[in-house]
């Protein structure tokens, strides 16, 4: 959760936050004053004065502590430990207070009769109204309210379930406990009688077995019946996967049903005294959902940051900088329209200020997801805010029914499910995915390519309309013999016109075959044209003729891997299936581990020790080939680059439009494209003439091509020029093109393409090109001067620059690190010589090579103000910054083992 | 058994002096009488005795044997291969390996006439039709006895490289004492694979540098990465599994330390004196790795390009077009040409060398570690660095 909650790299932080880290440690966090807490050995996690943290990796022990309580003075912390004991401890010094409540002082009633233990502290909770009573429940389910001031207990409730939670009403007349058979409790806790009166048991989805009722909340309204909130409790059998909160205010119940595992929630509340509940902010376990209970239906408040990234697993990433303004207002238009389902309500979580000053310009990340859906981010600053997002799906006849929107619960279906949140990992159709994207900022063209050979041509309209998706399928193998394709089938567009909504909507679609995944995408919206490459081979599509242009083969005839498709794609799909069902097994086991008897926790240590070792002796004996590459090589016909150049490739005089390829086996392909004349182009036939072919001795793949002008700056974007933001490229001078590699950097003279320089890098450090990237390094000292630099990233997650035109290292710079290989295969460099990178499947990081364009988190943290105290005889806090300070007092170890001391007095 | 003369050249000295090749594995360089050479069936028997040969030599006559003699002016070149089979003649006895790879042989006889060849019937005067150089032993005379820095020639072979490597533990002796580092080692070799026929490389042989660099550090990927990289020209210095075969460093009669030092059990003929090095191994210990680094930028230009006129796709061979093999049986011709005047005495020749080390030296503090070069510098280089 915390990596969680630097997703998108911002936080505010919000004042009031209590919640439950994965993995089971505690989190405890008010506008009180408790000074951090850090049990012995374990990593603690002081993050700042206002919160507790207790680790989740103690070792199971007596003195393990399950569950904490931030008293309200502000002076003391109760810790109930896995023993059955509770600890007070003044804070923040952490001295003992000498009153440590043992389970065995707590004398059960009579009858509550046959339990040896009473099992762990499983919840502490303060009494609203008198802060000296304190209750606390035990595993077992007996629950004890202790009065602080005279050490001992007033009242005993006889609880006879399993106690999964505990909640003292507003009133304190009430005590609401949960179990674990799925049902709750209301104590009513008379004055005077020594008697407590178990007012009602309700399992709320009764009849068949239920799940543990995990956590319960009551809060009063002012003018009506009070709030239920609950989570878990679902029937066991049929929705036990589940992951529900109930809301239940008066005749209204809703199941909010969530798509990863329920961490904590708490519920804010506003109006005059800040009792009202407005909002119920739930922490699951990939992202955070806000729920708006003031307006009718209980709709979701969209979240301002902290957007989960990965609803659908990222496939890629492509960014655009300095996006023109006309062009963003049109995209915002459209994400607008998109967004008609949230609640009106302000995002009530307040706290903290930004101060990073206004970006200089508009910057849009586009993430392609594996359920065909593209998604624009507005990537100016430093948290990444969602603007719109494309869906792709509506354009082919998928399998699964589009309809089926968030399963809108039927009339009288109990429970009462209503499906909330964003992150939806399953993908209905794996053909859908995006692997890349390209976007002109200038003309608002967009293409799109996919894992079945699908490239998309689209183009911004700001009305809804329906249209004929026009489908031309294109032959890479150009008649090629002998082959088999065993891979996914190609994806069926719909024939009828369909109604696409404002935004980007798709004109045109090119369908490779075979349909194997599209690896090199480029679009030249000057010359309207589109080329893709696949393992196949690659192809220019003309998208104003609606005509194909050029198609080439670049398969090996002997390939057969590339040949049958992509088998182990399918293999590795299997695998991460059964993964995540392993993960979803093992997130199980520890919600429930400190039930777990210890001759289990024995035995289980015993089996991971052998699994860990089993998994050595296989990793173990690790050895690489040692083989030079070769024509037979698999996947050598693979399209790794595309690039369009106008420069000279037949003579030195006369430049003209080219497209260039480079491919996995090392080899460059150059054509010349002749584009008829602006006034003919749309009735004029173009052609593709092949000029040139270079196979690089050492055969490695190409990762990239880049053009260079006669003054040996990289040639600008299509129209660039033309809307006056670049300087036009000089065409007097000799044009070169740099070959990258993965190996190493190869610059040639054009037209004639002998060797000029070389640059290796492998040969030298062992490391090898993974990302590549042009930046533009602007001065940090005057506006006015800069370098065109080349970025690239290795697979050691170095980020070196190289400078252009003589390919001289300038600087290297470890980023990534080298085992993280998803991060370091999502890396994107922008254009002003920043970056992104995926550092779990949820989070961009971003980087910047960059001393003119920084972006970096400017944010404050008011620390809250001192305490009022109901207690005043009570000597106040110093202030709320020095509770880290005594992290490091003396007192702290020695209260450790004051712990420690009492508990080993016990056991002898 | 081919005998060959080569480019010849002038040379005072009492004695002739005799490089003599055999199987591109056995490296002999003895003296010879400048007057009493005898005739052919004398030195005949001698090159059967020096280099064990019995009853390989095919019967030549005289005839033959003076053309050889005028035809090669000054220097003679012997080189003594076999006819076929060419696998199997890297598969004898290791010490007899050790003495090939110098890359240049000849043979330096004295002033006018006095020189000796032998040729097979049948067989033409000239660069071998059938002959690759596929491994050698190189820097002998720079390099702590227990390493051995083994060249595989790549290009134009069929034949795959043919090995594997693995993490491992290694072992060495600092001054604060024995130290376990992690080190990368040779885990497999593939049958009738390059590495395997060179017999140079042996399984569980430490592997200390690629090309020159250094790998302490790096990761087993990484070192693939690098090897894969240098493939078509790979350097390794490898620390062998078994140390029992390695080359004293014996100061054997005039060898100045160098590579006197693969004088060893292999030859017999007492009164041939083991000679000086080659220039392959005469180059400076200090610039040696990096010289050899530069001189193999060249086989990396054997990019191939090709024009539209002769675009016929998925059919060209690079082979036939690199710079590599051509550049590789020119060099020799060249380098001789121009350099070995300069290489006849052992002062001149380290000079010439060091000369060289300097050019390349500079030439690569230009660019940071990697090193940056135009193909034209590289070009120079080839026809500089004589023997490699």
């Amino acid at each position: 959760v915390g990596e969680f909650f630097s997703t998108c790299g911002f936080v505010q932080p919000s004042k009031e936050c209590k919640s439950r880290l994965r993995g089971g440690s505690h989190l405890a966090g008010a506008a009180n004053n408790v000074a951090p807490f850090q049990r012995d050995g374990a990593e603690g996690c002081p993050s700042c004065n206002f919160l507790v943290c207790v680790c989740a990796r103690a070792p199971p022990s007596v003195t393990r502590v399950t569950s904490v309580l931030t008293h309200s003075s502000g002076e003391l912390l109760l810790l109930g430990t896995e023993g059955g004991h509770v600890f007070i401890v003044e804070v923040p010094g952490f001295r003992d207070c000498r009153s440590t409540i043992h389970s065995d002082l707590q004398k059960p009633p009579y009858d509550y009769i046959g339990r040896r233990n009473l099992e762990h502290v499983e919840a502490l909770q303060e009494n609203p109204i008198n802060s000296n009573q304190v209750a606390i429940g035990y595993g077992r389910g007996l629950m004890v309210i202790w009065d602080l001031n005279h050490r001992c207990a007033i009242r005993h409730i006889p609880a006879t379930q399993q106690l999964e939670s505990m909640w003292w009403t507003e009133n304190g007349s009430c005590i609401l406990s949960s179990h674990s058979d799925g049902s709750y409790c209301c104590w009513t806790l008379r004055t005077g009688d020594k008697k407590e009166e178990e007012e009602k048991s309700n399992i709320p989805y009764g009849h068949f077995p239920c799940k543990a009722i995990n956590k319960i909340v009551q809060l009063p309204t002012a003018g009506g019946p009070p709030f239920l909130l609950f989570s878990g409790g679902m029937p066991r059998a049929s929705y036990g996967d589940r992951h529900c909160i109930t809301v239940i205010y008066s005749k209204t119940q809703v199941a909010f049903d969530f798509t990863s595992r329920i961490i904590d929630f708490f519920v804010i509340r506003d109006g005059p005294h800040h009792t009202e509940p407005s909002a119920l902010v739930v922490l699951v376990e990939e992202e955070l959902v806000v729920i708006d209970l003031q307006t009718e239906g209980w709709p979701v408040i969209q979240t301002p940051y902290l957007v989960p990234l990965h609803s659908s697993a990222i496939t890629c990433s492509h960014h655009v900088s300095a996006i023109p303004l006309k062009l963003w207002e049109r995209i915002i238009a459209a994400g607008v329209v998109q967004n008609t389902q949230y609640s009106k309500k302000l995002w009530p979580i307040t706290g903290g200020q930004n101060l990073a000053p206004d970006p200089p310009q508009r910057d849009l990340l586009l993430t392609g997801h594996e359920d065909g859906t593209v998604r624009f981010w507005d990537a100016s600053g430093v948290c990444l805010y969602p603007l719109y997002k494309l869906s792709t799906a509506a354009v082919f006849n998928a399998d699964a029914d589009l309809n089926d929107n968030m399963s809108q619960s039927a009339e009288g279906e109990w429970p009462p499910f209503r499906k909330v949140g964003c992150f939806d990992p399953y993908s209905d159709d794996p053909r859908l995915g995006i692997q890349k994207i390209h976007l002109c900022k200038y003309s608002g063209y967009l293409t799109v390519a996919g894992t079945a050979g699908q490239i998309l041509m689209l183009e911004l309209n700001d009305e809804a309309a329906e249209q004929t998706v026009e489908a031309k399928v294109v032959d890479l193998l150009q008649g090629q013999e002998g082959f088999r394709w065993k891979g996914h089938t190609q994806l069926d567009v719909r024939e009828e016109p369909v109604l696409f909504p404002p935004g980007f909507q798709p004109f045109t679609v090119v369908q490779c075959q075979p349909p194997a995944v599209v690896t090199a995408l480029n679009l030249h919206s000057e010359w309207k044209l589109v080329a893709f490459g696949t393992s196949h081979g690659f192809g220019v599509y003309d998208y104003l003729q609606k005509n194909t242009v050029l198609v080439k083969c670049t398969l090996n005839p002997s390939d057969q891997l590339a040949m049958e498709g992509p088998l182990s794609r399918v293999k590795s799909i299997k695998k991460s299936l059964r993964q995540s069902f392993r993960r979803i097994r093992r997130s199980r086991v520890s919600l429930r581990k400190h039930h777990i008897s210890n001759t289990n926790k024995v035995i289980q240590e015993a089996n991971a020790r052998l699994e860990a070792e089993l998994a050595e002796m296989e990793l173990a004996p690790v050895q690489r080939k040692i083989e030079a590459r070769s024509s037979d090589d698999s996947f050598t016909g693979l399209v790794r680059i595309l690039c369009f150049a106008d420069t000279f490739l037949s003579d030195s005089s006369h430049n003209t439009p080219s497209l260039w390829a480079g491919t996995n086996g090392g080899t460059v392909f150059a054509y010349i494209l002749y584009i008829p004349p602006v006034e003919h182009r749309a009735d004029e036939a173009l052609t593709a003439q092949p000029a040139k072919e270079i196979q690089l001795m050492h055969r490695a793949p190409v990762v990239g091509i880049v053009v260079l002008d006669g003054h040996g700056a990289p040639l600008p974007e299509p129209l660039e020029t033309a809307h006056d933001l670049a300087r036009s490229p000089d065409l007097l001078g000799s044009h070169h093109v740099l070959v990258i590699s993965e190996e190493q950097f190869k610059v040639f003279t054009l037209p004639k393409l002998s060797s000029k320089m070389k640059l290796k890098l492998t040969a030298v450090d062992g490391s090898r090109v993974r990302r590549v990237g042009v930046a533009w390094f602007g001065s940090s000292r005057t506006e006015d001067y800069g370098e065109s630099g080349l970025v690239f990233l290795t697979n050691q997650g170095d980020v070196h620059v190289l400078s252009l035109p003589h390919i001289k290292m300038q600087i290297r710079y470890p980023c990534i690190r080298r085992e993280d290989v998803s991060g370091i295969a999502s890396c994107v460099f922008t254009k002003q010589g920043q970056g992104f990178y995926l550092m779990s499947p949820s989070e961009f990081e971003r980087f910047s090579l960059s001393t003119r364009y920084l972006v970096e988190p400017r944010c404050l943290v008011e620390a809250p103000l001192p305490p009022v105290f109901s207690n005043q005889h009570q000597p106040k806090l110093e202030g709320a910054s020095s509770a880290l300070r005594y992290m490091l007092s003396p007192y702290f170890p020695f209260f450790l083992q004051e712990i420690q001391k009492s508990l080993e007095g016990d056991q002898t | 058994t081919v005998l060959k003369p080569k480019i010849p050249q002038k040379y005072t000295e009492p004695t002739t002096r005799i490089n003599s090749f055999k199987f591109e594995a056995e490296y002999r360089r003895f003296g010879l009488k400048r007057n009493g050479f005898g005739g052919f069936q004398e030195f005949y028997h001698l090159l059967q005795n020096i280099h064990h040969i019995h009853d390989l030599l095919p019967i030549n006559n005289d005839e033959n044997f003076h053309k050889a003699v005028s035809s090669a002016n000054p220097v003679l070149r012997i080189i003594i291969t076999k006819k076929e089979g060419d696998s199997v003649v890297y598969t004898t006895n290791s010490l007899q390996r050790r003495r090939k790879g110098l890359g240049l042989t000849g043979l330096r006889p004295a002033g006018s006439g006095s020189i000796h060849s032998k040729n097979k019937s049948g067989l033409m005067i000239g660069p071998p039709q059938d002959f690759r150089q596929i491994s050698s032993i190189i820097d002998v005379d720079i390099l702590p006895e227990s390493y051995r820095r083994v060249r595989l020639h790549k290009y134009g072979s069929k034949k795959p490289l043919g090995f594997y490597i693995r993490d491992g533990v290694s072992v060495r002796v600092t001054p604060q004492g024995v130290e376990k580092v992690p080190g990368v080692f040779i885990s497999r070799l593939v049958r009738g694979g390059l590495a395997e026929s060179t017999g140079l490389l042996a399984v569980n042989d430490e592997i200390l540098e690629v090309n020159g660099i250094d790998l302490t550090g790096k990761s087993l990927d990484q070192v693939t990465d690098m090897m894969v990289a240098n493939s078509h020209n790979l350097i390794v210095t490898v620390k062998p599994a078994n140390q029992r075969n390695n080359v004293a460093p014996r100061g054997s009669k005039n060898s100045m330390g160098h590579s006197g030092s693969v004088g060893s059990g292999g030859s017999i003929g007492s009164a041939l004196s083991h000679d000086s090095p080659s220039p392959a191994s005469q180059s400076n210990p200090i610039t040696a790795s990096i010289a050899e680094g530069d001189s193999y930028e060249e086989d990396d230009d054997g990019d191939v390009i090709l024009e539209n006129d002769c675009l016929s796709p998925n059919k060209y061979y690079p082979v036939t077009n690199s710079n590599s093999s051509t550049l590789n049986r020119d060099s020799p011709h060249k380098g001789q040409h121009s350099v070995i005047p300069q290489s006849v005495s052992m002062p001149n020749s380290l000079g010439t060398s060091l000369s060289h080390s300097a050019t390349m030296m500079s030439h690569h503090n230009g660019g940071s570690t990697h090193s940056v070069s135009s193909s034209q510098e590289s070009m120079k280089e080839d026809g500089n660095v004589i023997t490699l």
